[in-house]
């Protein structure tokens, strides 16, 4: 594996630990905590229990036979949409909640925007017997509302945000300023690769078994490494997931959709990589939306999952690197991409995950080798969004 | 001789402790700061901490979140703050200290924001999201400016931090006596004292405490236990509640004269 972080938590400029002082020792024992973690064999088996007998795993790597015949690609569809609670999310939330218990934290947080790492906390949190607690902007509680539900049910505290932009953005800034509160007694499973060294280090490491598993199942099928992996972006943990195991597989090209809401030239979107510039947030030091005078702007997308104005900063340096390339889709794109792959392979996809999608429909043959290999991650599926597609105009004919 | 020599001397003189106000600048607007900073300071403020606002402080509480909010409408930016300072530093003695987040530092440019701070006579910053580890680009600009970089210790702070706090601070050490945000709280946490001690054993800096403080007796005990008290919600509060009434800033004089009198030994 590529050796970054390096010991400041750095991915080549981005990254670091920007937090008030309360918060410093606590990241200090997590990150100890990690590292005895990964060493004890013991907590590698029970995760792994956890994910195999818990969660589903390992997820199927499917042929999109209807979907490759019409593109001309081969196209494999991970899917993480078959996981219990329905995304990649519990993959994370099910390793931080085991280093909750292993620092003898009783009570976990978490923030959440389309609510899925929501209610994935509150799955572990039940699983493990921890007090959760869990912030949710209430414009995406409305949005999301079936999901909020899911959580109370579940035995989850949900507290509404109502500051800025009431969606993702704030509910981390909320998550925060109670985990500075609560420090002490409680551990902040943050849901992407964001935050402060070593967060997104550890997520990323929770979900990189997307891409081990993805990276043996394509070789045992075709014999030989993909052409290219697709992956929705908007704080980045399952795109990361995937492409972070083939790192050093040179051939292998990772692209990163991000949410374009309204496209990119209106300002109304939530495309980081793509439209954003270096800052800090929540953190750590990466690309995001702000203006000029270095205010955070409001990020635009249909998907709550993708409405943040950052990315993680391993993905800031696969752009700089020319690792990755990153580019969006609009709202539009990946709406259609829904009832398309819920028509051709009978998988209706989540908003977030059909921003991946809609690019490889989109472009086709035109940005792909024909007749190559694509794998494309389903980071969820689409239940949670019936009722927000079910109203939009263009379904209602 | 450089303002917080000044005040330390000063206070030793009168034998009190530093009384350190903090407002938002912009809230609720411009004009209503440049008019309360030598109000304040006539009141009894030893030091004055002027908030540069952010879009997402995460280190503070509803008061200054809704402030920051307001003042930004306002429409604050890190050059407006700075001709702000300019323009009342003649009339204010005391030592002024901005207090932002480290994002619009970053974008206004470290390099040209210090120097400019400089010439507008800014004596210290605070940046809680910004812990020695990371301070590294900015505080090599400010130490040959003669500008303080003031670091908050938490009462999560073991002993190594605390020293390592103290190597990079200047001006005064920011002591927080609980874990959480800005914000007027009904009681003190315990253990301020011994916590203070500690940071005192290992830096001739004085140490000043803040977060959460509100009321007289809150104040006069902290005095006791500390070389300064900060007081920030509770004002911005009453600037809130008296803004455009015929209390205003008379009920913001008395507030900051009532607690000012805590600090007397």
């Amino acid at each position: 594996m590529a050796n970054y972080p390096d010991r400041r938590g750095y991915y080549d400029g981005f990254g670091g630990r920007f937090v008030p002082e309360t918060l410093m020792p606590a990241l200090r024992e997590l990150e100890q905590t990690y590292a005895a973690a990964r060493r004890d064999k013991n907590f590698r088996v029970q995760l792994r229990r956890h994910l195999t007998q818990f969660a589903g795993r390992p997820t199927q790597l499917y042929c999109a036979a209807r979907l490759s015949a019409a593109l001309g690609l081969r196209i494999f569809l991970k899917r993480e949409d078959m996981l219990h609670t329905g995304a990649h999310k519990i993959n994370n939330t099910l390793g931080q909640a085991l280093l909750a218990r292993a620092m003898k934290k009783k009570r976990v947080i978490a923030e959440t925007g389309a609510g899925q790492h929501g209610v994935a906390t509150a799955v572990a949190a039940a699983l493990l017997g921890l007090e959760c607690e869990i912030f949710m902007g209430a414009e995406d509680m409305r949005r999301q509302a079936l999901n909020v539900f899911r959580m109370r049910l579940l035995g989850a505290a949900v507290t509404a945000v109502h500051s800025g932009s009431k969606t993702l953005k704030d509910a981390t800034n909320e998550a925060m300023r109670n985990w500075v509160s609560t420090v002490k007694t409680t551990h902040y499973i943050i849901g992407s690769v964001v935050g402060p060294h070593p967060f997104p280090q550890i997520v990323r490491d929770f979900q990189a078994v997307i891409g081990v598993e993805a990276r043996a199942q394509i070789r045992k099928i075709t014999g030989k490494l993909p052409d290219y992996l697709v992956a929705c972006v908007g704080g980045g943990s399952n795109a990361m997931g995937l492409f972070h195991p083939f790192y050093r597989d040179r051939s292998v090209r990772c692209v990163g959709v991000e949410a374009g809401g309204k496209g990119l030239s209106t300002g109304e979107h939530a495309a980081a990589l793509c439209g954003g510039s270096l800052g800090v947030l929540h953190g750590s030091k990466s690309l995001l939306l702000q203006d000029a005078d270095g205010q955070i702007r409001i990020a635009h997308s249909i998907s709550a999952g993708l409405d943040y104005p950052g990315v993680g900063p391993e993905h800031a340096f696969y752009k700089t690197s020319g690792r990755a390339e990153y580019v969006s889709v609009t709202d539009r794109e990946a709406i259609s991409a829904v009832r398309e792959l819920s028509r051709r392979e009978g998988i209706i996809p989540a908003l977030e995950s059909a921003h991946a999608l809609a690019y490889v429909l989109k472009y086709g043959t035109r940005k792909f080798k024909k007749n190559s290999v694509v794998i494309i991650c389903l980071s969820g599926r689409g239940d949670k969004d019936m009722e927000i597609i079910s109203q939009l105009p263009e379904m209602q004919r | 001789m450089n303002r917080f020599a000044e005040l330390t001397a000063r206070l030793k003189r009168k034998r009190k402790k530093a009384f350190v106000v903090y407002l938002t600048a912009g809230f609720p607007d411009i004009a209503a700061t440049r008019a309360l900073l030598p109000r304040l300071q006539a009141a009894g403020a030893d030091c004055i901490e002027l908030g540069m606002p952010f879009s997402d402080p995460v280190a503070d509480g509803a008061t200054i979140q809704h402030a920051s909010q307001e003042a930004l409408r306002q429409g604050m930016t890190v050059r407006r703050f700075l001709e702000l300072v300019k323009s009342v530093r003649a009339r204010i003695t005391v030592p002024l200290i901005m207090m932002t987040y480290y994002n619009p530092l970053l974008q206004y440019g470290l390099a040209a924001f210090v120097a400019q701070a400089r010439e507008c006579g800014l004596d210290g910053i605070i940046v809680p999201d910004l812990p020695p580890e990371e301070s590294g680009a900015l505080l090599h600009l400010l130490k040959p400016a003669g500008i303080a970089q003031i670091f908050l210790v938490s009462p999560l702070s073991d002993a190594a931090r605390i020293r390592m706090i103290a190597r990079a601070c200047a001006g005064f050490i920011y002591y927080v006596p609980l874990t959480g945000v800005t914000g007027a709280r009904a009681a003190l946490a315990a253990g301020y004292a011994g916590k203070i001690r500690a940071i005192k054993a290992v830096s001739p800096l004085p140490v000043y405490v803040g977060f959460g403080v509100s009321q007289p007796e809150q104040v006069r005990r902290l005095a006791q236990a500390a070389d300064g008290v900060i007081v920030g919600s509770a004002l911005l509060d009453i600037v809130r509640q008296t803004y455009g009434s015929k209390n205003f800033p008379g009920a913001v004089e008395r507030f900051v004269t009532n607690l000012n009198a805590q600090t007397f030994e």
